[in-house]
């Protein structure tokens, strides 16, 4: 493509992404919500052997496919996607370059939640860090270069343990040596060369540096701030979702005993993360630092759910990545949208933007309330079924939880009073509203979205059901 | 021995193009040297005629009266040392010139020390082993000075006098393996008492003249690996040695290295006699310090080349891994070990290669081998720019390239092998050396080019060969059963 024609990248891009959205739709829509039930929740498989056991040693299928969880994931990865290339419309700089790495990071991510076999899912791993690695670096803003390597370092050395674990795992699996998660789940694991609790150790660290777990999350609020916006909304929207995926279709599924053992450790690690989240999330005087902290407080709730090992309190969790996605995805385009015209993040500066960004101040105010949990909107019901999924196995860690709640409640109502309903200052008079095409859609669409879920949460625990009823069965 | 004699054709065919070459530089004028160039892979190209007309004729055997062998494992590095050879003559056509009247003996002692290593690898008699080592030495530590500036006469006389200790070493390891065995043949086909047979009776009484021999030879080729204790010679070389040069050392001098420690230790030593878990051991060993040492030098280095002299060593720690994980077995027969080898150094030779040839395209025009200088190099010189990212991503081991495979199968050897402390420091090497190799990919693509000018473009025939390993590290990582296959049946005639 000519250089002069950079424009064009946009255009190829939002194509891309829309076509991939609709594709990820008409998928939902012939997705069998009975399957879960039957012998194998996985649809759409295809499978092609890569590398042969008979050959290698070792069995390396192209497994792809997806159950109620995958698809829910993947469902949110294309939608956030198409999200982030319209809020991506107004960067100037390398265009062409910049929407080829988004859209290799879209591969990598539809990857990781559509693999079925160990290796493959590591390899989409893997593929993601070079994409957001630069993301970061050449187009953020801040201590970009400090930020896009502190992500990488946390990244690779956590999926280096993941590598060992998958090795040691695929190596221990009975008779046949495989990577594959359906006949690895259905197999029992032992007489491995580490005992097992070793391996879930591995697998857990890097997946928790990736959801993030206290007090592996300090790579986050940095690679958040000093992200472009339609960056940190993949980063807060889906990345994060990545380990929580993960520790459902792996940790849970394929070392049930080992969860068990870990679970009380788990919860405890979540309510930690839950708490400390919130009350840094609290003393933040940067947005974007403010909404990224919050994302470690919500993502406790996740692990929560994950840790109580029941059917309520996974879908919870699992319904809370999802409205997370949405949620926080919503925060940042909103985030970015005053920044872009403010310049500045610094919520001691802003104030009184309702006056001349009424548009901006309610969608904002409406993600707020979503996020603190508000009824009818999309949070709400994902973090019910987690305290009530949570709450008779691990009361306390359940309860210390739910005052994260009212933290969360705190540090949104306090920061949409001081920039929103403060008193309008000379400064920000002239600032004009979200008024481009490409902002106003996905405000739009991601506002309605949270609604729907919030009134209808079926319409995706429906779909849900299915993958985490299966999981359950193995525990 | 005249009957085998064609068995031994094509390092024939080698040796007589070098003294071609020499001749023919007395005749060719100044500006037509690159005739000499062509002559070279002219030659080459006969050697690897021949050697494909002895495979399809099924001529595999051993002759010389057990003192050379024509088998899978020396034809496949065969291959590779012919393979190497060439891409380095071709893409040295750039940088040539710089060799002023040298340039018939450049091309001649690049022919000569391909054929020793052709010869190592083929060699199964410790005195041929020996007299093959020494013919590729003394044509390196030659190469290493040709350009005869002060920092390639310093790098060439650390080389030679260093490699001299080696080679002393290496003797005297191989003096202790006669004594206990009487004979210098590694394996013998007519019964005759071998040194593998000796050691396979497992007298307990040489156990200890055995270690000290292994700890001697180890050492010795150690030096050749360039395996952390033994190489503070890598990184001065490969900063003092014309370009074209240190990418050969980098990738044929350590693949002959490897495959003759294959054939001592795996076929001389054996892995499941009395002294198999000692080497094996050594070796685990060799390989953490190699990667731990060479990643960590490697952080700091401010010259790419001396970069990749300090990466080869963490490189070469993970060829290691594979020594020490032999004993794992698929389909009951092949070493999965020993053909991770035999498959890494395969991928890594392309990878490799394409990151010298790269950083000699970028660097004859900048003339400074400084990371620094590489700043904004995405748009100065796109190609080597794109062909060095790929390679160097290849070496760290992300997918999609052949790095990955050939990582994730050796790991899984190691894996298999118990060596599961091994592999923990062997990816969190990965992890460290992500962080300059991507150092590198972050000055080309990420620092501005403003005010820079764009490179004069390679010749077609450097790009060509860029493009063609940059394939190679692609094609071996998306579709790598051909070479793993071919790797297994390599190592195989060892089983």
């Amino acid at each position: 493509m000519p250089r002069e024609n950079d424009g064009h990248a946009k255009w190829l891009a939002l194509i891309a992404t829309v076509a991939v959205f609709a594709t990820s739709c008409v998928l939902v829509i012939n997705f069998d919500r009975g399957a879960g039930v039957s012998s194998s929740p996985f649809q759409f498989v295809s499978q092609a052997t890569w590398i042969d056991a008979g050959i290698a040693g070792f069995d390396v299928q192209f497994h792809m496919g997806v159950d109620g969880l995958g698809i829910t994931m993947v469902i949110l990865t294309t939608f956030l996607f198409v999200v982030a290339t319209l809020v991506s419309f107004s960067v100037k700089l390398r265009t062409k370059e910049y929407f080829t790495w988004i859209l290799i990071l879209e591969t990598a991510v539809l990857g990781v939640f559509s693999s079925l076999d160990l290796i493959m899912f590591f390899l989409f791993w893997e593929l993601e860090l070079l994409p957001m690695y630069l993301l970061i670096s050449v187009w953020g803003t801040g201590r970009k270069e400090y930020s896009a390597m502190k992500f990488l370092l946390y990244t690779v050395a956590g999926s280096a343990f993941m590598l060992v674990g998958f090795l040691v795992l695929g190596f221990s699996a009975g008779p046949v040596r495989t990577f594959d998660m359906v006949t690895l789940s259905q197999s029992s694991i032992g007489g491995s060369i580490l005992p097992l609790w070793v391996i879930f150790g591995f697998i857990f660290v890097a997946f928790a540096v990736k959801l993030p777990v206290f007090p592996l999350h300090t790579w986050l609020p940095d690679a958040h701030t000093d992200a472009p916006t339609a960056v940190s909304v993949i980063l807060a929207g889906v990345l994060l979702k990545m380990g929580g995926y993960g520790m459902l279709r792996i940790l849970i599924t394929l070392m049930p005993r080992e969860a068990h053992r870990y679970a009380v450790w788990l919860a405890s690690l979540a309510a930690v993360s839950v708490i400390y989240g919130a009350l840094l999330t609290l003393r933040q005087k940067d947005l974007k630092r403010l909404v990224a902290y919050s994302s470690v407080s919500h993502m406790g709730f996740v692990l929560l759910g994950i840790a109580a090992l029941g059917q309520v309190s996974m879908n919870g969790a699992a319904l809370q990545m999802f409205t997370h996605g949405l949620i926080t995805g919503l925060l940042f385009v909103m985030v970015g949208v005053i920044y872009e015209r403010a310049h500045t993040r610094n919520i001691d500066e802003l104030s009184g933007l309702a006056h001349t960004m009424p548009l901006t101040a309610t969608v904002m105010t409406l993600a707020g309330f979503a996020a603190l949990g508000l009824p009818m909107l999309a949070g709400f019901v994902a973090e019910l079924l987690v305290f009530l999924g949570s709450f008779d196995t691990y009361t306390v860690p359940t309860i210390v939880s739910v005052f994260g709640i009212l933290l969360g409640a705190g540090y949104i109502l306090w920061t949409i009073q001081r920039i929103f309903f403060g008193p309008p200052t000379v400064r920000w008079a002239h600032l004009p509203d979200a008024n481009a095409w490409w902002e106003r859609v996905p405000m739009a669409a991601m506002t309605l979205a949270i609604i729907a879920v919030g009134v209808r949460p079926s319409l995706v625990t429906s779909v849900l059901d299915g993958g985490i009823i299966n999981i359950v069965k193995a525990l | 021995m005249l009957a085998s004699l064609d068995r031994f054709g094509p390092e024939l065919a080698v040796m007589a193009t070098a003294g071609l070459v020499l001749l023919a530089d007395l005749v060719v004028p100044r500006r037509h040297k690159a005739w000499l160039a062509g002559l070279s892979v002219a030659g080459l190209l006969a050697a690897a005629l021949w050697l494909v007309i002895l495979v399809l004729r099924g001529r595999q055997a051993s002759f010389f009266d057990d003192s050379m062998a024509l088998d899978n494992f020396s034809i496949f590095f065969i291959f590779l040392f012919i393979a190497v050879c060439g891409t380095v003559i071709i893409a040295s056509l750039d940088y040539a010139p710089r060799f002023g009247s040298h340039q018939g003996e450049f091309f001649a002692l690049m022919l000569l020390a391909t054929s020793g290593m052709m010869l190592l690898a083929g060699a199964r008699d410790l005195v041929t082993i020996f007299v093959s080592l020494e013919l590729t030495s003394i044509s390196q530590f030659i190469l290493a000075g040709l350009l005869r500036d002060d920092k390639g006469s310093e790098a060439a006389l650390k080389y030679l006098l260093l490699g001299a200790i080696a080679s002393a070493v290496i003797l005297y390891g191989m003096a202790f393996l006669f004594g206990i065995a009487g004979t210098t043949r590694l394996v013998t086909t007519n019964g005759a008492p071998s040194i593998a047979s000796t050691i396979a009776a497992g007298d307990a009484g040489i156990r200890s003249a055995l270690i000290l021999s292994m700890v001697f030879l180890a050492a010795g080729f150690g030096f050749k690996m360039a395996v952390v204790p033994f190489q503070m010679w890598t990184p001065d070389v490969y900063q003092g040695a014309p370009t074209p040069v240190a990418a050969f050392l980098s990738v044929g001098s350590k693949a002959a290295a490897f495959a003759v420690v294959l054939r001592i230790f795996y076929e001389g030593f054996g892995p499941n006699t009395f002294v198999g878990n000692d080497w094996k051991e050594m070796f685990a060993i060799l390989a953490a310090v190699s990667m731990c040492v060479g990643n960590v030098m490697a952080l700091r280095q401010t010259n790419i080349r001396r970069m990749l002299g300090y990466s080869s060593v963490a490189q070469a720690g993970n060829f290691l891994v594979g020594l020490a994980a032999i004993s794992a077995l698929t389909n009951g027969r092949t070493s999965l070990g020993a053909s991770g080898v035999v498959f890494f150094l395969a991928t890594y030779a392309f990878t490799n290669l394409g990151a010298f040839i790269a950083v000699m395209a970028i660097s004859n025009r900048t003339d400074s081998d400084e990371i620094a200088d590489y700043a904004g190099m995405g748009r100065r010189a796109p190609i080597p720019a794109a062909v060095l990212l790929f390679c160097l991503l290849s070496l760290t081991g992300l997918p999609p390239t052949a790095g990955f495979i050939a990582k994730v199968y050796i790991f899984n050897a190691a894996v298999q092998a118990d060596l599961v402390w091994l592999v923990i420091v062997a990816v969190l090497n990965t992890a460290v050396s992500a962080f300059y190799y991507l150092g590198v990919a972050r000055q080309m693509y990420l620092e501005t080019a403003e005010g820079l000018p764009t490179l004069v473009r390679a010749p077609w025939a450097t790009q060509g060969i860029l493009v063609v390993a940059a394939m190679g590290v692609l094609t071996f990582g998306v579709y790598p059963i051909p070479l793993i296959e071919a790797a297994q049946r390599a190592v195989n005639v060892f089983g």
